[in-house]
């Protein structure tokens, strides 16, 4: 049934409702609390941050509005809360729990007369009295398209999102028809965001053009990556932006029914998702002729049952069709014929977010932003030994240097940065000395790493890259489907002598060994999980061949992480006589008090986890850590004998 | 129909099961006449399963087989091949340890051993009296806050060995003062 309305009438109804309702909201003679509490939030203690809220209003007779809101992107201070209190610009607060809420609720929204600069990150628009949020010299190089909305909006309500301009793009999409958002995204140079960084436009065009009773598409929000998170925040925290994103692709290919991937792992996502699609229906944004249209779009949710190669579009195919997720030979491609022989396209959940944003602004907008090669922003998830660990969102072309040092804080405790592993399990460790790398598609993968998901894990000193090289290929060997012969086994004899190297059993063929297996395994994999695999190792092996060296000549490992090749001792000039901090600490109770009342480890027992150090006071600092053990200096240790002992305790 | 795999079971396999597990698989039965019979729904089904009851009992597996009309093998290969499906009863404090990148360089190696040793079970393992079981999980979301572990419902952030203690430490005193009310409700 065609309405004589259009798209964008339509839509505007819906639109002017919940403008008025956030408008409502905004200016509501009361207080709004929103609190960031996505999964990191939530981890970080944002429910109890919000019963904190919910107690202390209560008990000063406050009446407010609690809101719970996704994820900024600032992980390091989460629980984040933004409180929007009259009279005042929506100020932005930092590591707030329970016990700051309420000083909150006294101090500023009582008396309205102390804003608790202490926990203020800043205002969030322009204001003479409070430093704003973009003048943070990391907005310098931070650019927000996709995350835009995050952490902002309330994703449990359509408004919110309406509100800021929502489904405008899928109505004028709607109205100007499939064929111009296809050519939009086309000359947009959209690359998929899932790794690979195919252009989105020339993927849908081949479904768009085979002859098929149905199509499908697939949001990919699998995200296997063992330390990237992107895709889940940008789900809990915009859903309704993936929707959009989702909508407008099938629009361009013709498909009616899609489908949204994702990890069993992310049940809030699926919860968030779920409440999204039946909101966005409830409107005829989804649904049988959207918005008075003839396109319709039936969406639904399949939950990922955990399996990295699942992510790969076959194995994917393949998993959604009730079986083992085992990629097989491509072509034909999915795009002509995927689940069920049917059309398939299967994009990445940044790549859909994309989307809108490049319907509204223009493709010469999007082409703008970024480098020539690869427009767009990337986002990526910068965690490890960073002073500002979360989500970035950058335009591509800024260097490793920019996202590191100048949005991140640079490294922590004043340490020296290592390598930056990017791309996760299949992509890479760049040394230091390769941070003025551009991030794009094309520079990363030049230097051997890359885009891949996004993680990006900052390494410093301590941190033993043939030990990173094992973690990853002990991940990918557990996560290989099996089926190609070379990435069952040929990751296995990676793993087996990447851990004899790391246990100090490495002998001298093995560095030879490592690559020539590596080389293979790429050579005999069919999809790119094996492909990829060895890219941990190869990379490792070219930028610190020394520390590959080291392990299997030495048998010492320099960044002394490696357990069985290191050991902890106490120094007994720095130790403090009396002094009990580590003993109480110590898990396998292997600290003893020495003849002249210090500490000492005794070797047998130590399992090396490291604790002491820190437990030990830092006017003392007296653990010390060497590798290989043998470093160990004789230093004349005798356990205080026991008849004193009792006479101490006494 | 379902039932009567139940009632076929013969006395050893019957002996096998304790009557925690029975009646797992007695709800089993009752579920899934709703589910489509198409191997389509065979995933959904075990996710089903295992979120209801926490893991998959070996003859639930038949069961599914039988009502989807596909084989054992064909079901069990499928449970095994992805990381979500386990086949032992959870523990009632479930403890998951992250190992994702991030907090495997922040050493949740070293928290997942020290798990171990204090609950004096491996990976993967439930604890004889059902309390507690651990295993590993890939990234939580929250790498800013590694090394990361999940106890229940609730993500403990930056764990340490020391804190590791006091976990278990809080557990048992919930334990102990719920035991006390409950003697106290009974008195
Ligand atoms: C082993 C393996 C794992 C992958 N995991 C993911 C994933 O978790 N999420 C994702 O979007 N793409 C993943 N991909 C890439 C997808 O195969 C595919 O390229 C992507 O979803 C296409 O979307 P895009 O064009 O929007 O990037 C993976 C690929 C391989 C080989
Ligand atoms: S790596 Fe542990 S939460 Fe991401």
């Amino acid at each position: 049934m065609k309405s004589n309305k259009s798209p964008e009438e339509y839509l505007k109804e819906h639109a002017d409702e919940a403008r008025a309702a956030v408008t409502a909201l905004k200016n509501s003679s009361n207080p709004v609390i929103y609190v960031g509490a996505a999964t990191c939030g939530r981890a970080a203690g944002a429910l109890e941050t919000i019963a904190g809220f919910e107690t202390a209003l209560e008990e000063n007779g406050i009446t407010a509005e609690i809101r719970k809101v996704g994820c900024l992107g600032h992980c390091y201070a989460e629980p984040l809360v933004i409180i929007q209190n009259p009279g005042f610009p929506p100020l932005l607060y930092q590591k707030i729990g329970a016990g700051e809420a309420g000083i909150l609720v006294r101090s500023f929204l009582k008396d309205g007369s102390d804003p608790c600069y202490e926990y203020l990150i800043g205002a969030l628009e322009a204001d003479e009295n409070f430093p704003t949020l973009m003048d943070y010299p990391r907005y310098l190089y931070e650019k927000r398209v996709v995350m835009a909305h995050c952490g902002l909006i309330d994703p449990a309500e359509i408004d919110h999102y309406l509100a800021v301009g929502g489904y405008e793009s899928l109505a004028s999409g709607l109205k100007k028809g499939s064929e111009w958002v296809l050519e939009e995204v086309k000359s947009a140079n959209l690359r998929g965001r899932g790794g690979a960084g195919f252009p989105a436009g020339r993927k849908w065009e081949i479904a768009r053009q085979v002859e098929a009773e149905e199509k499908l598409l697939i949001c990919n929000g699998d995200e296997g990556d063992p330390g990237a998170y992107m895709d889940r925040t940008l789900l809990e925290s915009n859903p309704h932006q993936v929707l959009e994103g989702l909508a407008l692709a099938a629009l361009a290919v013709g498909a009616e029914k899609a489908l949204l991937y994702i990890r069993a792992e992310y049940p809030l996502a699926v919860k968030v998702m779920e409440s999204a699609i039946s909101q966005a229906e409830s409107k005829n944004l989804l649904g049988a002729n959207i918005l008075g249209s003839d396109f319709s779009l039936a969406v639904s949710v399949f939950q990922g049952s955990g399996a990295f190669v699942c992510g790969e579009e076959t194995a994917l195919i393949e998993s959604l069709s009730g079986r083992r997720g085992m990629p097989k030979l491509r072509p034909p491609y999915p795009a002509v014929s995927g689940f069920a022989g049917r059309p398939t396209i299967i994009n990445n959940v940044k790549t859909l977010s994309t989307v809108p944003s490049i319907i509204k602004n223009g493709a010469a907008w999007f082409l703008d932003i970024g480098t020539p090669d690869s427009p767009g922003t990337a986002i990526f998830s910068v965690v490890g030994e960073v002073e500002y660990p979360g989500l970035v969102e950058v335009p591509m072309g800024v260097t490793l240097e920019h996202l590191v040092v100048d949005v991140c804080g640079g490294i922590k405790n004043g340490k020296e940065l290592k390598a930056v592993q990017i791309g996760g399990p299949s992509g890479g460790c760049l040394p230091a000395s390769l941070m003025d790398t551009i991030i794009d598609f094309d520079s990363l993968r030049s230097v051997g790493a890359m885009m891949g998901s996004g993680g990006l894990v900052v390494m410093n000193e301590d941190t033993c890259m043939v030990e990173v090289a094992r973690y990853f290929t002990d991940f990918t060997q557990g996560e290989s489907c099996g089926k190609c012969t070379f990435c069952r086994i040929g990751t296995r004899h990676l793993r087996e002598i990447l851990h004899s190297i790391t246990i100090g059993e490495g002998l001298p063929g093995d560095i030879n060994d490592l690559t020539e297996i590596s080389e293979a395994v790429v050579a005999g994999s069919l999809c790119s999980l094996g492909k990829t695999a060895p890219n941990p190792v190869l990379t490792t092996l070219r930028f610190f061949r020394d520390e590959y060296v080291a392990h299997v000549e030495g048998k010492c490992c320099p960044a002394r992480m490696c357990r069985t090749l290191t050991a902890f001792y106490i120094d007994l000039e720095a130790c403090a006589r009396g002094c009990d901090a580590c003993v109480a600490c110590c898990p396998t109770e292997s600290i003893f008090t020495t003849s002249n009342r210090k500490k000492a480890i005794d070797q047998e027992k130590c399992v090396k986890c490291g604790e002491c150090v820190y437990a030990c006071p830092p006017e003392y600092d007296a653990v010390r850590r060497v590798s290989p053990p043998e470093l160990i200096p004789d230093q004349g240790v005798e356990p205080l004998p026991e008849n004193e002992k009792e006479e101490s305790e006494a | 129909m379902l039932n009567k795999l139940l009632a076929s079971l013969d006395e050893s396999e019957r002996a096998a099961v304790d009557d925690e597990e029975y009646a797992v698989l007695k709800a089993v039965a009752a579920e899934l006449p709703s589910v489509k019979r198409d191997v389509l729904e065979l995933i959904p089904t075990l996710q089903l399963i295992q979120t209801k009851h926490g893991y998959l009992p070996r003859l639930a597996l038949r069961m599914v087989a039988d009502h989807l009309g596909t084989t054992v093998s064909k079901v069990y290969g499928i449970a095994t091949f992805y990381n979500q499906f386990r086949f032992n009863p959870p523990g009632r404090n479930p403890i998951k340890v992250c190992l994702g990148t991030a907090c495997h360089v922040k050493g949740g190696e070293i928290i997942l051993e020290n798990f171990e040793r204090r609950l004096g079970i491996k990976e993967n393992e439930t604890s004889e009296d059902r309390e507690y079981s651990l295993e590993r999980v890939a990234c939580i979301g929250c790498c800013a806050l590694a090394p990361a572990v999940v106890v229940g419902e609730k993500v403990e952030a930056y764990v340490t060995p020391s804190k590791v203690e006091g976990i278990i430490t809080e557990i048992e005193v919930r334990k102990e003062m719920a035991a006390r009310e409950q003697k106290k409700d009974e008195e």
